[in-house]
């Protein structure tokens, strides 16, 4: 009797100890967008993933320094079997409704992102088959080894199964069917916050969840979230000026400096995942814009050799990024496997031994080409463009700027439309593959979507695809390294920079920046 | 009277038609909405079947016709970016815009006519030449810019009045009102006088200008001349007869308030029809683009309509004019 009071008294201090850690304080913040739909599998997009990050759980996901760290799965290993990966999952968690979270939720979560509907099935095309061990314990079988499984699996969350029955939305928004889903505006997590309202682009209420699961392990010290987008870049900042918001994803790169210098805000700043280069259309016989017939300037290596070492890249951090990137020597951002300083060498310009190569490759008085750039997308875009075109004017490079909206430039690149063309291009899965699938394998059904440059090599294709098989940690590296080799060699592309990051916040929030740009407010703290 | 009726109707219909076919043939320039739909991981041959799902690579000709028949039931499909039914998202956006120019209305209204009265009257006043100076602000400074101004003075310096959002709302029905609490009238302030700024600088200088005329014209001299009183003078019979083409611009001027409100929302975060409709424009999301335009044009043609039937009522003239017979 007098034991259970003891361990009743000792409870109750523990759970006032967690209280008082976690006080009330309401967190209003905004961005440029809002989430697009609360059904978490159903876009594969930033914003969406930032809200559906509070109040839906990954199986696994990335910390402030990067590092994959368990979430509802505690362990995870490849099988005897290395086609097949086993997941171990937290047990004692429960969605906001009180249901269990278990084996069949994760089940049911996999198949449902794999739906024809689902935009996230584009990063479970590995695995054919998932698997219910025990209640706490999943086999997911992919086609052939995958040693990378875990990293597709940072932004795919765990809804209920029950509830999604219940509520009809077992499969993911379809927009032929011409009506809402009820997973648009309703969300049943097991995640930090529960949803409290949303009004679609106008405000979206979150409360902290009393019985998350890291409670003890998280500083969880807001305790209630209100997300307001606001558009205009201008009334962004005023807002945060102006004391009616406390944190803001995206400041404008232009006010950095007065954000940073007002009282009682800070900026901070850490790398982003996205690396921004030029591509060029090296395949065809002869380019569309070009006013060179019979033969395309680009398939000569000399020449991209020359425009490489045309473009000043401090020149571009300094003048139009204001410091907020780091020149680039690789289209591949830091902190992903298969990055070496080395490869991330930045050649300096030189424009002397450009013109030189160019007079090499028979083009002595340059030639002219369209470069299309996206206005809207990438950190000063248009105006990177603009100074890359004046680089290669030097040089007798006569460059027409073509600078467009993302929705025209992201539609005619893939078709390969493009002569000479802008990309950034971060990497989720934070593996050297995922760049080479999408940006240096010959572009087919099965990869290269985004590679319009035409290059394609057969043996470098095969390489890739080696890779994904390959358990062997050493050899696997080597194949990465041997396919950055080559596309640094060839000049595949012209690397520009990485871009950072920057998060504005009051001064009392101490919230380092993570470079997926993915806020986890059940990580944000206050200082004492 | 219904022959007349009867042909503005058939009028305001083919302007609608017309306007549909114009903004269906812009969006063929805006861009592809299947980017913003799918990440960057989707295949071509997946971009290829949502295109195809979502009828976008039917004949332009077919994808009007099912346009323009499902717009006569009032559908006009789900938005791609929202994942919503277009009519649902724009029946919730509509009353922000609509008390939004309802307030610059009013207000543009009443000031424009006490300060155009004024300056009338007081031609020579310091006064009146400070308004009429300041009115040059009005009519010469873009929206947005003015819009920021505000923003920075009363809201980033002052910390008076909040710099963007419409402050809390509350529900009557289908209506969500901002009047019935103190940061929802808060709220109201800044974007009221942006966007009614112009409107009540265009109607002050017209009364203004109207008030001269009619107060050299002379039955204001005999008015005088039976010794009434200056107020009289002033208010029964001058300004009565100045306000016939003050009433008619400004009641064209609603459908341009609602219109204009787009600058106005994007620049305050005022979660109307407007922003909406710049948000939709960034996401190609045709649907919601589509319903706007059809609904804005549809404003208009029911605004020109009414002030054609108004004018019809009012002026004596228009009805005694009988075919054949001439002046």
């Amino acid at each position: 009797m007098k034991m259970t009071r003891i361990a009743a008294a000792l409870t109750l201090s523990s759970s006032m100890l967690f209280a008082g850690l976690a006080g009330a304080e309401t967190l209003r913040w905004s961005s440029a967008g809002d989430s697009l739909t609360l059904d978490p599998h159903s876009q594969n997009e930033g914003p969406t993933h930032v809200m559906s990050h509070q109040i839906y759980d990954s199986l696994v996901f990335r910390d402030q320094s990067m590092k994959l760290q368990p979430r509802l799965a505690t362990a995870w290993r490849v099988t005897d079997d290395p086609a097949v990966w086993e997941f171990k999952l937290r047990q004692g968690v429960s969605f906001h409704n009180g249901n269990p979270f278990n084996a069949d939720d994760v089940v049911f979560s996999i198949l449902r992102a794999k739906h024809e509907n689902a935009d996230m099935k584009g990063l479970l095309t590995t695995v054919v088959d998932v698997v219910k061990v025990d209640d706490y314990t999943v086999h997911m079988r992919t086609n052939g080894p995958n040693p990378l499984l875990p990293n597709n699996l940072t932004n795919l969350f765990m809804m209920d199964k029950e509830w999604s029955e219940a509520n009809k939305v077992t499969v993911p928004q379809n927009f032929k069917a011409g009506e809402e889903t009820f997973a648009v505006r309703n969300a049943n997590g097991t995640g930090p916050f529960k949803l409290v309202s949303r009004e679609p682009d106008v405000r979206t209420e979150l409360v902290r969840n009393d019985s998350y699961w890291g409670k003890g392990s998280y500083p969880m010290e807001v305790s209630r979230i209100v997300f307001t987008p606001i558009k205009s870049a201008a009334t962004r900042v005023a807002a945060l000026l102006s004391g009616e918001l406390d944190f803001l994803l995206d400041p404008p790169v232009q006010d950095l400096e007065r954000l940073s210098s007002a009282k009682g805000l800070v900026v901070r700043e850490g790398p982003e995942n996205r690396t921004i280069f030029l591509g060029m259309q090296q395949a065809l016989p002869e380019l569309r814009t070009s006013d060179i017939k019979g033969k395309n300037p680009f398939a000569d290596k000399r020449v991209r050799q020359a425009l490489n070492i045309a473009i000043n890249r401090d020149a571009i951090k300094r003048v139009v990024m204001r410091g907020q990137a780091v020149p680039a020597g690789i289209i591949l951002p830091p902190f992903v496997d298969g990055y070496t300083k080395a490869l991330d060498q930045v050649t300096p310009p030189d424009l002397a031994r450009a013109k030189a190569l160019l007079a090499e490759a028979g083009y002595p008085n340059g030639f002219s080409v369209t470069l299309s750039c996206p206005n809207d997308r990438y950190v000063n875009d248009e105006a990177i463009c603009q100074a890359v075109t004046g680089m290669f004017g030097q040089i007798g490079v006569k460059v027409r700027l073509d600078a467009r909206s993302k929705s025209i430039h992201f539609a005619e690149l893939p078709k390969g439309e493009l002569d000479f063309y802008m990309l950034g291009w971060g990497v989720p899965t934070m593996d050297s593959h995922y760049v080479f699938h999408y940006l240096v394998e010959t572009k087919s059904d099965k990869g290269g979507a985004w590679n319009a440059t035409g290059y394609s090599n057969a043996d470098i294709d095969a390489l890739i695809a080696a890779m994904t098989q390959e358990t062997d940690a050493a050899k696997r590296a080597a194949m990465v390294a041997k396919v950055w080799n080559t596309v640094q060699d060839e000049v595949l592309y012209l690397p520009l920079h990485h871009q950072m990051l920057n998060w504005a916040m009051k001064d009392n929030i101490d919230f380092p920046v993570q470079s997926e740009n993915y806020p986890y407010f059940k990580l944000l703290k206050y200082k004492k | 009277m219904i022959a007349f009726i009867l042909r503005r109707l058939l009028q305001s219909t083919l302007v609608m038609l017309a306007v549909a076919l114009v903004s269906f043939g812009l969006f063929r320039y805006i861009g592809d909405p299947i980017h913003n739909m799918v990440g960057q991981e989707a295949t071509l041959a997946e971009r290829e079947a949502l295109r195809e799902r979502l009828g976008l690579n039917d004949a332009v000709p077919v994808q009007f016709a099912r346009f323009v028949g499902n717009a006569l039931r009032g559908e006009f499909g789900i938005s791609y970016r929202m994942q919503r039914p277009v009519a649902d998202v724009i029946a919730e956006r509509l009353p922000a815009t609509l008390e939004l120019a309802l307030i610059s209305g009013t207000a543009a209204l009443v000031l424009g006519i006490a300060l155009g009265v004024y300056t009338a009257l007081r031609r020579e006043g310091w006064l009146s030449h400070l308004i009429m100076s300041a009115s040059l602000i009005g009519v010469s400074l873009p929206t947005f810019l003015i819009g920021i101004l505000l923003i920075y003075v009363f809201a980033v310096e002052l910390k008076m009045l909040p710099a963007f959002g419409r402050g809390e709302v509350v529900q009557l029905g289908g209506w969500s009102t901002g009047l019935l609490t103190a940061s929802g009238v808060k709220s109201l302030i800044l974007p009221s006088i942006t966007l009614g700024l112009y409107q009540l600088t265009l109607i002050m200088r017209l009364v203004r200008a109207e008030m001269l005329e009619v107060l050299r014209t002379d039955y204001i001299k005999f008015a005088r001349a039976r010794g009434l009183s200056d107020r009289a003078v002033h208010f029964r019979h001058a300004l009565k007869n100045t306000l016939l083409p003050v009433i008619t611009i400004a009641g064209l001027q609603i459908g341009s308030i609602i219109a204009f409100a787009i600058i106005t929302e994007t620049v305050f975060q005022w979660p109307g029809v407007g922003l909406l409709f710049i948000t939709a424009i960034q996401f190609v999301d045709i649907p919601v683009m589509a319903a706007y335009l059809v609904l804005i044009a549809l404003i208009f043609v029911v605004i020109n309509l009414i002030v054609d039937l108004l004018y019809f009522a009012v002026d004596p003239r228009l009805r005694a004019q009988r075919p054949g017979r001439g002046h």
